[in-house]
């Protein structure tokens, strides 16, 4: 679908994209991960032509980006806002317009989505006269409008109270069903972990890693056991961290320090009854550190 | 091209669309005659209010009679200045004129005593009044009667005539064209800010909004500025329109329940102009219908439509970009500096230089540079410019368009995604240097 090559861009001295290499496959929900500042908006930018790379392509479907790609991008801007004095419909049209549709395409669009959101009656409002959710629905149709082939969002869930934000997130996996690509740009990483099929992670302009949630989680170790024991006959090892105990049942962590499953549970059965004993996987946000920490080691 | 359309089509609408629009249409029109017929009211008032001002004249020499008019009247009865100046305490003269002993030959010590400040008017007309007797008297003293002298004064008017280069010739009037200048000059310096602002205030709305990075992933920022200035200026020149065709229709209608016959007299003496060439102590109103018709109206429309429009052209570049540069309208002040100078510059000209002397040398270049051209050159052209300077200056201002809207861009294009910084006039210039 998308497929990124060497791009660079600075801004006078400071570097926001550097060597940045990146396919987005077609159809799913790909996460643009990183800290603010990372990129990632730069990156965005790029891929929406607001502004130009120093260096390197952007390839969308095989050919590079043109005037063409506009009608088949939706763009989602983390800061967004509408015209607040013009009608929802005017609106709506002015917007299908600029994506390239023709006239009569975009009230016949329009029309549809007002329906499908059942606030037809909305049309002859103006924005000012909207609540903020209200707003954040014309915003979100202003989007997919031009029914586009990828979806970029950044930060797609700040400003959204969480009954909108739980809307949201179907109408993305809606899309997601019909085949749109959508591209999503978080800083908030434990937010998209359930939602996105792939990830990248980018930090200090330099994408770090990237591939399936799947693949990411596999490749990166358990870095903890969660265990529990009851009729404890033994002191535990100080290296393992107990985290309650009572009555002889104890909850502990143990590191995994290059032992196997199977051996921690063997070392484990000595000292009592095992309960319960469970992997811990790093959550995205751990794997991040762990990839800044490595990175700048190197 | 066609989304450039769109975004003027927006502009257009959104604008021309509020309620405001129509009310400021339809009303100004109404709100000069009325501010106009306000004053007027308030003069005429005035003097039929105004009692009549009695000064008693203190006259030492024995030789001066002043002749009252509508507003003074003057009083001699022999009192002291001491006198005198006690009927102005009490309030019985308005002020005291005092004429000493003095040498006609070189009069001096005059003195004008009143509870208040004089006005200049009355002091101009009692000096105007005291020089004429000086100078009957003295021509007296050397044996001229004041009857012949009387005899012998007379008014005289020139009439200006300009030669054309086919040897035609074409009664002119300072006053008429002097208005025309103004007028023009005036409406066109008032249409770029009025209209600049608006374009300032379309952008720093939609950068403030956040509109503008959904804008600009459907269109290139040049289109959205391009967009902005002429839906806008379309805007203006509706209103305009608007405004011309309102007041014509008042005003004929006015004179026509007013029972003048302008009109039919205009049209007449209009059909006939080798009559009133040869007859050109026609009256003043027949002499300046005749110089209104001596200016070549097509040429001064035409000229008006084009500086108007390139004018606004110019400007609305510069204030889309520092529209762009700030992040709200209070910000903007800083930026509005190199707009406000060129613009004052002009305007002032058309007063200082343009419409006193159009052939000078300072307005010769205040109508040349296209900052200044647009208001300045209408002061100039009812009468008559030649031709190659016309040319140059309006090829000049189709540059500076360019070049004011290339300069434009590159700001626009930067600060439009730039928010939370207050950049100064260095930051603008790195923009402007920085390729992309």
């Amino acid at each position: 679908m998308l497929e990124i090559h060497q791009l660079n861009k600075a801004y006078g001295s400071h570097k926001a994209l550097t060597d940045l290499n990146l396919v987005v496959p077609e159809g799913g929900i790909f996460g643009l991960l990183g800290p603010n500042g990372a990129g990632k908006t730069t990156l965005i930018r790029i891929i929406n032509q607001i502004i130009e790379q120093d260096s390197g392509e952007v390839v969308m479907d095989g050919q590079r980006l043109s005037g063409e790609s506009i009608r088949k991008i939706g763009y989602l801007p983390e800061e967004r806002g509408l015209y607040k004095k013009m009608g929802v419909w005017d609106q709506l049209i002015y917007f299908s317009r600029i994506k390239g549709l023709t006239a009569s395409e975009a009230k016949h669009r329009v029309q549809l989505w007002l329906e499908k959101f059942d606030i037809a009656s909305w049309k002859n409002k103006k924005i000012e006269d909207l609540s903020k959710g209200m707003a954040q629905k014309i915003q979100f149709i202003a989007t997919v409008i031009h029914e586009p082939r990828l979806l970029i969002l950044d930060e797609p869930f700040s400003g959204f109270d969480p009954v909108n934000a739980a809307l949201l997130k179907d109408e993305i996996l809606e899309l997601k069903k019909t085949g749109t690509t959508i591209l999503l740009s978080t800083h908030r990483m434990e937010s998209v972990e359930l939602l996105c099929d792939q990830v990248a992670m980018i930090h200090k302009s330099k994408k770090i890693l990237d591939g399936s949630i799947r693949e990411i989680k596999s490749r990166f170790r358990p870095l903890e056991i969660r265990a529990s024991i009851d009729q404890l006959n033994q002191e535990l090892p100080s290296h393992w961290q107990v985290e309650s105990r009572e009555e002889g049942r104890v909850e502990l962590v143990l590191p995994v320090n290059g032992q196997s499953p199977n051996q921690l549970l063997q070392e484990l059965m000595a000292f009592g009854q095992v309960t319960s004993f469970q992997e811990r996987f790093p959550s995205m946000e751990e794997i991040f550190i762990q990839q800044v920490n490595a990175s700048g080691h190197a | 091209m066609h989304k450039v359309l769109l975004v003027i089509q927006r502009e257009y609408l959104a604008r021309v669309k509020k309620k405001s629009f129509l009310i400021a249409t339809l009303l100004t029109p109404l709100i000069f005659p009325a501010i106009m017929a306000v004053f007027v009211w308030i003069a005429v008032e005035e003097k039929e209010n105004q009692s009549l001002r009695v000064i008693e004249v203190v006259d030492e020499t024995g030789l001066f009679f002043m002749e009252s008019s509508e507003q003074y009247a003057f009083s001699s009865s022999e009192k002291s200045l001491e006198e005198a100046k006690v009927l102005v305490n009490t309030g019985e003269r308005y002020g005291v004129l005092y004429l000493p002993k003095m040498e006609l030959s070189a009069p001096q010590g005059i003195q004008f005593y009143g509870m208040e400040n004089p006005s200049t008017s009355l002091i101009g007309y009692l000096e105007g009044a005291l020089k004429r007797k000086i100078e009957d008297q003295r021509l007296y003293a050397k044996g001229i009667d004041p009857n012949v002298l009387k005899e012998i004064r007379t008014d005289v008017k020139v009439q200006s005539l300009t030669l054309g280069e086919a040897g035609e010739e074409k009664i002119t009037d300072a006053t008429v064209n002097y208005a025309i200048g103004f007028l023009s000059g005036i409406l066109i310096y008032l249409f770029i800010f009025i209209y600049g602002n608006q374009i300032m205030q379309g952008v720093i709305e939609e950068k403030s909004t956040r509109i503008v990075e959904i804008l600009v992933s459907s269109l290139k920022p040049f289109q959205l500025m391009m967009g902005k200035i002429v839906g806008i200026g379309a805007v203006g020149l509706t209103q305009f329109l608007i405004w011309v065709l309102l007041v014509s229709t008042l005003s004929t209608v006015v004179m026509g329940v007013l029972g003048m016959q302008m009109p039919q007299q205009q049209a007449m003496e209009m059909a006939n102009p080798e009559l009133m060439a040869t007859s050109p102590d026609s009256g003043q109103l027949g002499e300046i219908l005749q110089v209104i018709h001596g200016i070549d109206f097509v040429t001064l429309v035409a000229a008006f439509v084009f500086y108007f429009l390139g004018g606004y052209l110019l400007y609305g570049a510069l204030f889309a970009a520092v529209g762009a540069a700030v992040d709200a309208p209070s910000d903007a002040q800083q930026f509005m500096f190199p707009i406000t100078i060129p613009l004052l510059v002009g305007y002032m000209g058309l007063f200082v230089f343009v419409l006193q002397d159009p052939g000078s040398s300072t307005s010769f270049w205040l109508s040349i540079i296209p900052l200044t051209s647009p208001i300045a050159m209408m002061g100039r052209i009812s009468y008559g410019v030649p031709f190659w300077e016309l040319g140059l200056s309006m090829g000049l201002l189709v540059l500076g368009f360019f070049g004011t809207t290339w300069l434009a861009a590159k700001i626009y294009r930067i600060g439009i995604l730039m928010h939370g910084t207050k950049p100064s006039y260095k930051v603008l210039w790195k923009w402007l240097r920085s390729s992309n």
